[in-house]
This record gives structure tokens, sequence and C-alpha cells, in this order.
């Protein structure tokens, strides 16, 4: 399986991502050395062995519902790099 | 012997004892930080007023008699993807470049409490993906042993720091070997606990099934001190382990008769530097000497761990790195019209070249139509290697391996991203089975220092503790300091 540019492109574009021009090439190449790696995971026969998501066996972990203070406001909006009023302000999303 | 060349246990001594005060002992560690960070960028800030005023709350107790913990007025320093409550935290990425936390990260809160000073934080591979701390938007670390070599990653300023004289102890964060394998390229030691045993809340997430945060000490005694403060149940993390933490020093014992060290074959095949290898097999010798048993082992999936990595940790990293998106913190692109193309700009512009690839390889794998091919098998085979050390623990009580095939190598970026990623082979099966981990050092190779990797059995830190001890008592190698220069060109 060979992964294209235009396949690269569209991977960026669902991470929210662009790739420049100039990156282009070699990230189709790395993606591809990488992928071509993967092929070796055909040699196990994995049929029936449950996934590992995670190690523990944890599942719920419940706590009490006790309510506390959360955050404030002005702590809140303090990294925003954009801000009016109460709220964090972005560009226009509705023409 | 300088103040910055001793370690958090025997400065303790120095501090209860009123030989020195904490103001005077962090004095000695910015003096030093001042005199080598230029060479070595350890650092990526420094918070030198509030670790003063700290210092002198120590030293007042101190002068009123009053008992204070072991970590109380001792200098250390935190790598920087570990949220500090009003200094600023930028996992060494320009997104979070001028980000300033609104919380202390769980470990934080309780390192405080213990009165401990924070000099700085620590640079790092951006978004702690990488093994040479080069991907850091703030430069690379240098590996003090020879500043032209990589000091590992990517908890490489955490280390380097500790080499350098530049912290006492410092807190670093492991994903697949980033507290481990600059342990071991800068000569100092590393533990990963049992996954669970730190609570992660205020860890920048990079891939949630596998990171701990853990020490980067000069001795295993001060990794059994920090980690005592560290570890232990916090609700506003659900993976973390509703468990009884056990006084980690009182593992220290120089004893290992009987001790059963397995030697997984598939660690010394092909792709070891040899002189690492010699290196490892005198550690063995050693303990021998000292009594343990060793057994050979065999870890069959370990071919399987690299790329098995390489796929559940993007793919996790694609989902926690979604929350960059230049809306309510971090960088934005100002020019943007429209808030999709703000999104798009603000990341491809904020995330380094590293990231975004991981990023793009995340997605891919779990994309439809792949995610039972790469991501699915990965998690099945990843179950296969989880098992693998189950049966190796029923023939041994610990396994030893090299912490890495080969020593720091040259910063000079001549390698292929997936050459660097083979060689995390030795560390990333112990965070793929969520199993405790510690790098000491134990030997040299081309001038360079050279880690030995104990693993445990799952919440078993003593032992391995032990171990590491009982071998560092017998042995020099800890008390080598870096000599901070080498071939610097």
């Amino acid at each position: 399986m060979k992964v294209t540019e235009k396949d690269v492109k569209y991977i960026a574009q669902l991470s929210r991502l662009a790739v420049p021009q100039a990156e282009l090439e070699i990230f189709t190449e790395q993606f591809n050395q990488i992928l071509n790696y993967a092929e070796i995971m055909k040699k196990i026969d994995t049929t029936g062995i449950e996934p590992t998501p995670y190690v523990l066996p944890i599942s719920n972990a419940f706590r009490e519902d006790i309510v506390k203070p959360g955050v404030s406001h002005e702590a809140a909006l303090q990294n925003a790099p954009a801000v009016e009023k109460d709220g964090f302000k972005v560009p226009r999303v509705i023409e | 012997m300088k103040l910055y060349e001793l370690t958090a246990h025997e400065l303790h001594k120095k501090l209860v004892k009123k030989e020195i005060s904490s103001v005077e002992l962090t004095n000695a560690l910015y003096k030093r930080i001042y005199e080598v960070e230029d060479k070595v960028n350890a650092y990526v800030t420094l918070d030198k007023e509030v670790a003063l005023v700290q210092a002198a709350k120590v030293d007042k107790k101190l002068a009123a008699g009053e008992a204070i913990p072991t970590l109380a007025g001792i200098p250390g320093a935190i790598k920087d993807n570990i949220s500090t409550l009003g200094l600023r935290t930028t996992c060494s990425s320009k997104i979070l470049s001028n980000f300033v936390p609104i919380y202390d990260a769980h470990v934080i809160k309780k390192l405080r409490t213990d009165e401990t000073i924070f000099l700085g934080k620590t640079n790092m591979d951006e978004f702690a993906m990488g093994s040479t701390t080069e991907s850091s938007f703030f430069g690379a670390t240098r590996n003090p042993w020879n500043l032209n070599r990589v000091p590992g990653g990517s908890s490489g300023g955490s280390a380097a720091a500790i080499a350098a004289g530049e912290a006492i102890w410092t807190l670093g964060s492991d994903t697949g070997g980033s507290i481990r394998q600059p342990a071991a390229f800068n000569g100092c030691v590393g533990i990963k606990p049992t996954y669970g045993r730190v609570s992660r809340f205020g860890c920048v997430a990079f891939a949630s099934s596998l990171d701990q945060i853990g020490p980067i000490t000069k001795d295993v005694t001060d990794a059994a001190i920090v980690l005592n403060t560290i570890c232990g149940k916090d609700e506003q993390d659900a993976t973390s382990l509703n468990v009884e933490v056990p006084d980690f020093t009182k593992a220290l014992v120089p004893d290992v008769k009987g001790l059963r060290i397995g030697l997984p074959k598939e660690y010394f095949g092909a792709g070891i530097d040899q002189k690492v290898k010699a290196e490892i097999e005198k550690a063995v010798k050693k303990y021998q000497e000292l009594g343990a048993e060793i057994v050979e082992i065999s870890l069959p999936h370990t071919e399987y761990a690299v790329i098995t990595y390489y796929i559940i940790a993007p793919a996790e990293a694609s989902a926690n790195l979604a929350r960059f998106d230049g809306v309510r913190y971090g960088y934005r692109n100002m020019e943007a019209t429209s808030t999709p193309e703000m999104v798009t700009l603000s990341r491809t512009e904020g995330f380094g070249a590293e990231v975004r690839r991981r990023i793009m390889l995340g997605t891919y794998v779990l994309s439809s139509g792949y995610y039972d091919a790469y991501y699915n098998k990965a998690m099945q085979i990843r179950t296969l290697i989880r098992r693998d050390f189950e049966e190796a623990f029923q023939k041994c009580d610990v396994i030893l391996t090299p912490t890495s095939p080969v020593v720091a190598y040259p910063l000079d970026g001549k390698m292929d991203p997936l050459q660097i990623y083979m060689l995390d082979v030795t560390t990333i099966p112990v965070n793929m089975a969520g199993l405790p981990g510690i790098s000491i050092p134990c030997g040299f190779a081309d001038g360079m220092p050279v880690g030995m990797q104990l693993i445990g059995k799952i919440l078993d830190e003593a032992t391995i503790l032990r171990a590491a001890y009982t071998f560092e008592q017998a042995t020099e190698y800890h008390k080598v300091f870096a000599p901070l220069g080498g071939n610097n060109k």
C-alpha cells in the first residue's frame, strides 16, 4: 500500500493541519517508510486476541458527587489569544 | 565537593545540621546554572525569585527547630510538560510558548507540600515526541558528557540538568523511554513507575495509556525519596491506582542474594553496540558475584514493540493534541479570516515537524478503513507483549537489559526518524506492559555513560530499587561527574 501526496493532504485536512509544499514530498516519503515497516505486523496471527487499550483492569472510577469550586472566568480567559466581554473571541464562523 | 555535586539526601543532612541554608544552596545552584547553561541549554524557564522566597521559608522553619521533609529546601527542576501554577509551561513548543497554567499538576502539589524548591522548567522534545531533545522550539539541549552529542529525550533537559549540576533532582515523563533513555545517556538514575502509580493530572497528555511521570536523580536513594513524594491515588486521574504506597527508601537494602535476574535474549541481538553489550555483561557478572541468580529468558514479541508503539502513541496523540486550536490558549494565527482557517493555520505554525508528522500518522491509523489493520492490530500485539512479560516473570524477579542499545550519539541530525525510533526498542515494551523500569549507570563506552535497565513486575518498584541500590553501592559509576566539554567544537 502506498500513500500518495494527495492522501497526505487529505490526512492533513482531517488533522486540521496544512502541509507546506516544501515538506510534502519528505512527509509522504517518511509516511510510507513507517507504513512499510508496519507490514511486519502481518507476520502475527492475532485472531481472537483481545486488544489492550489500557494495561490495568480499571473500569469506571467512581467518586462522590460533591460540589467543588470550578475555574473562575478570569482564570479561564487568562491565556486566551483574544477576549471580548466575558468570552473567547474568534473570527466570524457564519457569514 | 561543590554543593551542586551533592545528592538530596546528603544536602538534607546538611540543612538539618545547619551547615548550610536553603537560600545558600539555591543561590549555589543558580550560580552553577549561569556558569554552564549557555553550553548545555537544559532549561526553558528559570524562576529564581520565587525559588529564593520558598528557600527562605524553609530556612525560617529550620531556624525555629521544626522538622522538615527530606526534599524541603532542596532545589529541583520540572520537565516543561508538567503544569506549574503561575509558571510558564511550554512543552517546548511554539504553540504553548506563552502558556501560564492556572493550576498545578498533582505531583507539583505534592512537592509543594514537601516545601521543595523549583529552580525552573527543563527542556524537552516538543510535546515529549522524540529521543534527542533536538525538536525543542527553544533549541537543542546538549549532553554534558560531550557537548557535541544529544542528551537523549524526551526528558533531555531534566537529565542534562542533573549531569551538569544544574539541579539536585528533576522530574521527567516517560511514554516510550523518555525518562530512562536520557538518564542512561547522561549517567543518571531515572525511574518510570508502574502505570497508575503517579497521577498524570497536569502532565500535558501525549499518549495517555503510556505516559507516566518519574524522577531523574544522581543516585538510587534520591529516586526513592522523590518517588515517596509523588506517588499516590488522585481522583483527578481516573487511571491513578488506589493502592498503598510503600516507603520506597525501605527497599534500599544492599542484598541480591537469591534474586533471579532474567536476561531477555532479544535485547542482546542485532543492533546493540558491542561496547555497550560488554558493559552490560560486566554488570551481569557483578550481580552474580553479589549472589544473584542469572536466568535466560525470552520476550518473543520484542521485534514488534517499536511499530506497535509508533501506531498506538501517535493515535492517542492525534486525539490529545486536538485541543490545541488557538481558541482558548496558546499560539494563534491572527491573520486568518475564518475560524476553521484560524485553527488550521495556528496548528500548522504552532507545531513543529515531528509533532505534525505524528498527529497525521495517528489520524491515519485511526481513520476509517485503516483502524483494524493498524490501530486495533497494534493493540492486539500489545496484549502479546504484555503476556511475554507475564510469562518471563514466572522465571525471574527482575529483568535486566541495556537501557539503550547505543550511547548518546552525535547531535548532527544525520539519522532519519525511523532509525531513531528503532533505538527505543529496549524501553518501549515496558510502557506497553505498564511495568516499572529503572535505568542506572553501569559503565562507559567511548567516554559516554552506559545505562542498565531493570524492569520489575507491576507495582514492584521495591525490588528494582533494591537491585539497583545493591549494584550502585558495589560500584562507583554514579560518582563520576560529567566533564562538560569533551570535543566541543
